[in-house]
């Protein structure tokens, strides 16, 4: 051994100082180059998207048709007390719906007409990226955004974030405030949902899964002259009818400049 | 060393306590009955056997919350190659029809509290 007690050990220290600098450096720069591969992918293959009619939209049979038949499809209970109500698809004043349409010379007549709203189902949607436990998603062979009630938490960050206010909190237990017929049985058997769950519209995917339209559109298409009020179809297809719908019209969409991305569309 | 006595009595009332499940079960006496369960009249098999579905019924039930719900996908395919749809309410419920016939019997007998009914609607013929 040549190598003398004193140099040994001024080595070993010289390593020791580099590892424990290099070390954590390294650390956070591998760390930074893997996060931008592992960001939630957040826009889908195809996108389900409708079109409203405002015009065909302001027969109150029409309205009170679609809302009526959205309750019903998902159980989603009637609480007289306002600030704890659960809306799915509501109707809205046009200057609220709209803020950015108005101005201080906008008639009446257009700022109080009532707008049907509901989810927009975002291309870019920020409840997604603020829920901490992944219970909302924007689910990737459809582009609905989807809620998974077994793991909302509550805590309600995506309501604060959605710029639509399309979404509800269960303040309390729905059950009690759901109609049911006379043996007590619930209108459907879609699960109601439990205090302390965030809920919203869900594009109907347990009927587009089998092939069906959302109840709320299927039930303007049966009222008398509200055939095509609503209208659903995916938006990647430039054949289908909301894609033709959007090629032909004037169309709105609700603050677009937040960048969110809205697939609920309005002709106006 | 006065305190003896004392000790070894505190000793002896720590053990009687502590082994308190143990004893307990012996001396009250009996075994507690198993559940009877009412199965099914109409359909002799299950998806998959039975000995598998007594184990693991609580997973393949959050197999298939996640797959519907999260992937999309709508069967489930056993292990012997039939098909299923995966749904609670349309195809456990559609044979096993009464929950407290079915469900509750277990779960009482095994201390359990699922939060399924919370929200999923029971079967009609409760």
């Amino acid at each position: 051994m040549d190598e003398s007690r004193r140099s040994f050990l001024e080595k070993a220290g010289k390593t020791a100082l580099g590892l424990g600098w290099g070390l954590p450096l390294l650390n956070t720069a591998c760390s930074e180059a893997g996060e931008h591969e592992h960001h939630i992918p957040l826009r889908s293959d195809n996108q389900w998207a409708m079109v409203i009619d405002v015009e065909k939209c302001q027969s109150e049979e029409i309205r009170r048709a679609c809302i009526d038949s959205c309750n019903v499809a998902h159980n989603v209970p009637n609480i007289p007390d306002e600030g704890d109500d659960i809306a799915w698809i509501w109707e809205e004043e046009y200057k609220h719906v709209f803020p950015e349409q108005v101005h201080d010379h906008t008639p009446a007549s257009v700022g109080d007409m009532p707008i049907m709203v509901l989810c927009n189902h975002c291309t870019n949607p920020p409840c997604v990226r603020v829920c901490p436990t992944q219970a909302t998603w924007k689910r990737e062979t459809d582009g609905i955004v989807m809620m998974d009630m077994h793991r909302c938490i509550g805590c309600r960050y995506c309501m604060a974030a959605c710029p639509y206010g399309s979404r509800s909190f269960n303040w309390r237990d729905p059950r009690p405030f759901i109609e049911t017929d006379a043996d007590g049985n619930l209108p459907t058997d879609y699960p109601s949902r439990t205090k302390g769950v965030v809920e919203k519209c869900n594009f109907c995917a347990e009927r587009v899964r089998v092939g069906e339209l959302p109840a709320c559109v299927e039930a303007a298409n049966a009222v008398e002259g509200g055939e095509g009020a609503l209208t659903f179809g995916d938006l990647t297809d430039p054949n289908s009818e909301v894609s033709q719908l959007l090629h032909d019209n004037h169309t709105i969409s609700r603050r677009v400049g937040l960048g969110t991305g809205p697939n609920v569309y309005y002709i106006i | 060393m006065s305190d003896k006595g004392k000790i070894i009595g505190g000793l002896v009332v720590f053990l009687v306590l502590v082994t308190f499940p143990l004893w307990n079960s012996v001396v009250a006496g009996g075994e507690v009955a198993m559940p009877e369960l009412e199965y099914p009249t109409g359909e002799i098999q299950c998806i998959e056997d039975t000995e598998f579905m007594r184990a693991n019924h609580m997973d393949i039930l959050n197999q298939w919350r996640n797959e519907l719900v999260r992937e999309g996908l709508t069967e489930y395919t056993s292990t012997s190659g039939q098909q299923y749809t995966m749904s609670l309410t349309g195809t456990c419920m559609d044979c096993h029809d009464n929950r407290d016939t079915f469900c509750t019997t277990c779960h009482d007998y095994s201390n359990v509290n699922p939060k399924c009914w919370d929200c999923h609607v029971e079967p009609r013929g409760n």
